[in-house]
């Protein structure tokens, strides 16, 4: 069953308080990964590859670059989760 | 002692060892007499020849937050904890730059280990294995590089006068100290961030030196295997852990009053050129660098008063190092008090020089020499005055210069002087 827009918030936010240590209830749709989340580029990688897991989707390294916010990567999840 | 440009002295001390999680708390241990070694319990010890290890007595996690923790080495986290202990020993408040007393360009780091992020490396490669390409770490690379601890250790304090790793096995962490003095000597730093580390407790480590024969499989008797100059030494036990310490130019410390423990005197260096792991039997390539310590230093064999020996408790090493000595300094090594403190701290590779530079210099600074445990029968060929059992007190007035010696697999020799001030 496919996860809705809350549910991805809080998966994603689950994962960066895992690899940033950033508590979940910081991690919001507006949010920069790079900016306010402590989430630099090899960390990126990390969110990138724990959210295919959870969510059962597969980012390209190439649409990795235009997920500059916790939003983006939510709207994308929404998008492609099968 | 003239504060010169060239005279260099040792500001700030930090470790976490098998004994403890600081330099007070190892050296607690270290003057009792205590073994850090234990027995591994873990599934992954299990069908080993060796199972039995000087684990750090404290664990990382513990005072690096997860965040940061998930992105270093093992080693790299020990090097972090030995270096801040150091740093605010050393009386700095922040990073250089942040710190008015320390500019960036003048502050270099040399933190040495043996074999690198080899955990990191092992356990990446059983990632790659059983959950495939996507799933490999993408910080594995500054993990498992050899320079991870050096360049993690100057970003944590600013160090922008040079970043070097020194590899030279078990000689490292001497080579990272000795390296540092010469950045001071020639007016490279001011101050440098200077010491070794090690993180090898793995199957894969463990099996490859135990098939090397050159530990001690004594798995009924941890506590009791590391045992240098006994005549049953039957090989080293691994340990784990860093010694970091803070050096400064004497001019440079005295300008901003920092307490001083000892004069970085300098280093002797050789290299046997005889076997790729053996070392050279009659100890001739030590001997030559004991004569290149004495040689290009202001240093009197009087003075010395102590050595930590490299003795990692093999049947060839421990003796050649005694030979080395008593050739260089004939009947001056008499006065010398021999302690070989892997006997309790187990042989941390590439931290063995950190460690063992850190327990020289608070040999100094309590004037008292830490004991060589296990000694039951003292190897007959051991000549020289080893410290037995409980530790001793060194003079307690006048000048007094220890040596640390460090050798390591390749020949290379490393011997580093220091004297009180």
């Amino acid at each position: 069953m496919a996860a809705t827009q809350e549910e991805i918030v809080s998966g994603l936010a689950e994962i960066v308080n895992e690899i940033a240590g950033i508590p979940t209830e910081d991690v919001k749709p507006e949010k920069s990964f790079t900016d306010d989340l402590d989430v630099d580029s090899l960390s990126m990688v990390e969110v990138v590859v724990a959210a295919e897991e959870k969510f059962g989707v597969k980012i390209p390294d190439d649409d990795v670059k235009n997920l500059k916010t916790v939003g983006d990567a939510t709207d994308y999840i929404l998008k492609h989760q099968s | 002692m003239n504060a010169t440009n060239d005279t260099v002295v040792v500001t700030g001390i930090g470790a976490t060892t098998p004994l403890g999680g600081d330099s007070a708390s190892t050296w607690d241990g270290l003057v009792a007499g205590r073994s850090g070694v234990v027995a591994l319990e873990e599934e992954w010890a299990e069908g080993l020849p060796v199972r039995i290890a000087a684990r750090a007595a404290v664990e990382p996690g513990e005072s690096i937050p997860r965040p940061q923790a998930r992105r270093l080495d093992r080693s790299a986290q020990f090097a972090l904890i030995a270096a801040r202990e150091a740093w605010a020993d050393a009386g700095f408040s922040a990073r250089a730059g942040e710190d008015p007393t320390v500019a960036p360009d003048r502050l270099g780091a040399v933190v040495a280990s043996g074999i690198g992020g080899v955990t990191t490396l092992l356990e990446q490669y059983d990632v790659l294995r059983e959950k495939g390409v996507r799933r490999v770490s993408p910080h594995t690379v500054p993990m498992l590089m050899p320079n991870s601890p050096s360049a993690n250790v100057g970003l944590e304090v600013n160090a922008r006068a040079g970043v070097h790793t020194p590899v030279s096995a078990c000689a490292s962490g001497s080579e990272a100290v000795g390296y540092a003095i010469e950045m001071i000597r020639t007016g490279r730093a001011d101050i440098v961030v200077a010491g070794g580390t090690e993180a090898a407790l793995h199957p894969l480590p463990v099996a490859a030196f135990a098939n090397m024969m050159a530990m001690s499989k004594n798995n009924e008797d941890p506590q009791g295997a590391s045992r240098p100059f006994d005549v049953d030494r039957n090989g080293f036990v691994l340990g784990e852990g860093s010694g970091v310490i803070v050096l400064e130019s004497a001019e440079h410390a005295r300008r901003r009053g920092a307490r001083v423990y000892a004069e970085a005197v300098g280093q002797g260096i050789s290299a046997d050129s005889h076997d790729i792991v053996q070392p050279e039997p009659s100890g001739n390539g030590i001997a030559h660098a004991l004569q290149n310590l004495m040689a290009r230093n202001d240093l009197d064999p009087a003075e010395i008063v102590h050595i930590n020996a490299h003795a990692t408790s093999t049947p060839q090493g421990d003796l050649a190092e005694l030979k080395a000595m008593r050739k260089v300094f004939g009947d001056d090594m008499d006065h010398m008090g021999i302690s070989a403190t892997k006997s309790m701290t187990g042989h941390l590779l590439g931290g063995a020089g950190g460690v063992e530079t850190v327990a020289t210099l608070l040999a100094l600074h309590h004037r008292t020499a830490p004991p060589t445990i296990n000694i039951h029968n003292l190897d007959p060929e051991a000549d020289g005055d080893i410290v037995r059992d409980t530790a001793r007190a060194l003079p307690a007035e006048g000048r007094i210069a220890a040596l640390n010696n460090s050798f390591g697999f390749g020949g290379h020799n490393v011997v580093l002087a220091f004297r009180t001030v």
